[in-house]
């Protein structure tokens, strides 16, 4: 839901305190992390949504790999998983099966395994996960510690959520939507690895509130601002001309609508490549800080693993925005 | 001239956009009206149309828009991923009317404001403060906001803590407009912790402005 909404709501809800929760409902973190023993911590989260692709299959993989992430943002190993599941009475089982079977598999290649579920009967079919993971308590990598002259990664391109409604209109050129399926079935999990080994400082995943969303939030809690550079930002191929076509999804129009007074554009940039920076992701990938002499060495290497990951800024002092986008 | 008006009440998105793309294919010139009622589609539909290379004017009533496309008027080459339209504000209550800004500054010349001094003329100090607070008064509403303001000098006053125009320069740095504050500067007043507006720049970078401008306006 818009996420000014949704942090008005939160605001109302009473404070949880317990020196074992290390990580709750304030910094807007991936999900919530607490702490067992001084060795092992449990990250513990959940996501769902309506289809994103036509394959049940693919939808089911999506979705999986979608709520496995938030797990690799907070520096852990996902262990299991509890399918939830929305469907119509009317739809043929053949395509919850397709689903779970999606769901099962991208669980699989994660390592972790399904230990159950729970299905409602819903007029739209909506399908995810609930993930446990495991993290040391000493290995946490939240949202809040990135630092002045630390180097920002993102690991995946950006325009799903334009890509998904140019196919609705049957505009998505074929490579475009390829692309778009390829970027969300793929776990983050190699960004996640490399990532702990390079001394990341904070990460998030990027979902909902698009990158700027969830860079704000990352920036907000770490009491430092970002400078991004457009021309850095990786892009699905095809997402920007379509961007340019009026092919935007509401929710970008609400994320920018919660931050533009946190963001600066430089002048120069075009009003659709500022939209693809709030569009909202499906399964998008890990934005990470880092020490800047890491910062290549992170991007290499996952390039060896064949992402595509780009270093696409630095993280400077609080200034007046919390997020600038340089040209 | 041919008008064609397409109501797209209760159609989501994507639909209004393919139904005015339609429209406009089907004339060589003359207006589309789009009737929508919800702010992505009045976006997404202004997004394609300035794009493609049409003038959109919106009026905005009780939560519906008329976007008036007019095809084959413009002298604004289509230059997708180039133009920057600007964020079209939100119509408020009640009738009004606003053209959505033309793409970019006319011939994508940046306007440039260099101020090298932390007073607006020369004469009594406190004059000069009166008249550069004024000076930010007017920037802030400028439409389109300057492109870039170039601080130098005891210029650098003004984007530091203590400055009388730290508001304005937050609204500016809102409205996208980039602001460079001299390094050697700040070095030279010992002022690199007062910082409050605008990001260090070097003289490579400030002259590249200077020279790029279309419009340059030295304060001093």
């Amino acid at each position: 839901m818009a996420p000014a909404i949704l942090s008005q709501v939160l605001r109302q809800l009473p404070k949880i305190v317990d020196e074992n929760l290390l990580v709750g409902l304030e910094t807007s973190d991936d999900a919530a992390v607490y702490r067992l023993s001084d060795e092992l911590a449990v990250i513990q989260t959940v996501d769902f949504f309506t289809p994103v692709v036509d394959d049940p299959y693919i939808f089911g993989q999506v979705a999986a790999a979608n709520a496995l992430s938030d797990i690799y943002a907070m520096g852990g190993r996902p262990l299991l998983a509890l399918n939830i599941a929305c469907f119509p009475g009317c739809l043929s089982p053949d395509v919850l099966r397709e689903i779970l079977t999606g769901g099962a598999d991208k669980v699989k290649e994660a390592g972790a395994i399904i230990a159950g579920g729970h299905t409602v009967q819903d007029d739209e079919p909506k399908y995810g996960l609930a993930v446990t993971g495991l993290v040391h308590p000493d290995e946490i990598i939240s949202n809040a510690g990135a630092r002045p002259g630390d180097a920002l990664v993102l690991t995946k391109p950006l325009g799903t959520g334009i890509i998904a409604t140019a196919v609705k209109a049957e505009l998505a050129p074929p490579e475009s939507r390829t692309a778009a399926v390829t970027t969300m079935c793929a776990l983050n999990r190699e960004a996640a690895a490399v990532m702990r080994a390079a001394g990341a400082t904070a990460c998030t995943d990027i979902t909902g509130f698009g990158l700027l969303g969830h860079a704000a939030e990352m920036a907000e809690a770490g009491g430092v601002s970002f400078t991004m550079y457009q021309h850095a930002i990786p892009l699905l191929p095809g997402a920007l001309e379509l961007a340019a076509m009026g092919m935007i999804p509401g929710g970008a129009y609400s994320n920018r609508e919660h931050l533009s007074e946190r963001v600066s554009f430089a002048g120069s940039i075009a009003a659709a490549g500022r939209m693809l920076l709030y569009d909202p992701q499906t399964s998008g990938g890990l934005l990470i800080a880092l020490p800047p002499e890491q910062g290549m060495r992170l991007v290499k290497q996952l390039a060896e693993k064949g992402l595509a990951a780009a270093l696409i800024g630095t993280v400077t002092g609080r200034q007046p925005w919390l997020i600038r986008v340089e040209e | 001239m041919t008008v064609v008006e397409i109501d797209c009440r209760g159609l989501a998105c994507p639909q209004p956009v393919l139904k005015a793309k339609k429209a406009l294919d089907e004339i060589s010139a003359g207006k589309v009206t789009v009737i929508v009622d919800n702010t992505t589609s009045r976006e997404n539909v202004t997004m394609f149309a300035q794009n493609a290379g049409h003038r959109v004017e919106a009026i905005g009533k009780d939560g519906n828009y008329i976007l008036t496309i007019t095809k084959g008027e413009t002298s604004v080459a289509p230059q997708a991923g180039v133009t920057a339209p600007g964020d079209v504000p939100a119509a408020a209550p009640g009738n009004t009317v606003e053209t959505v800004r033309p793409a970019g500054r006319e011939g994508n010349r940046p306007l440039v404001y260099l101020f090298s001094s932390n007073l607006f003329g020369q004469g009594a100090p406190d004059l000069g403060t009166t008249l550069l607070k004024s000076l930010f008064t007017t920037l802030v509403e400028m439409e389109p906001p300057p492109d870039t303001l170039i601080f130098l000098n005891s210029g650098v006053f003004l984007a530091c803590a203590g400055s009388p125009v730290l508001e304005q320069l937050r609204v500016l740095a809102g409205r996208n407009t980039e602001m460079l504050v001299c390094g050697t500067c700040l070095n030279y007043y010992k002022l690199q912790e007062k910082l409050q507006a605008g990001r260090v720049s070097n003289m490579l970078e400030i002259n590249e402005r200077l020279t790029g401008a279309g419009r340059l306006v030295p304060i001093a």
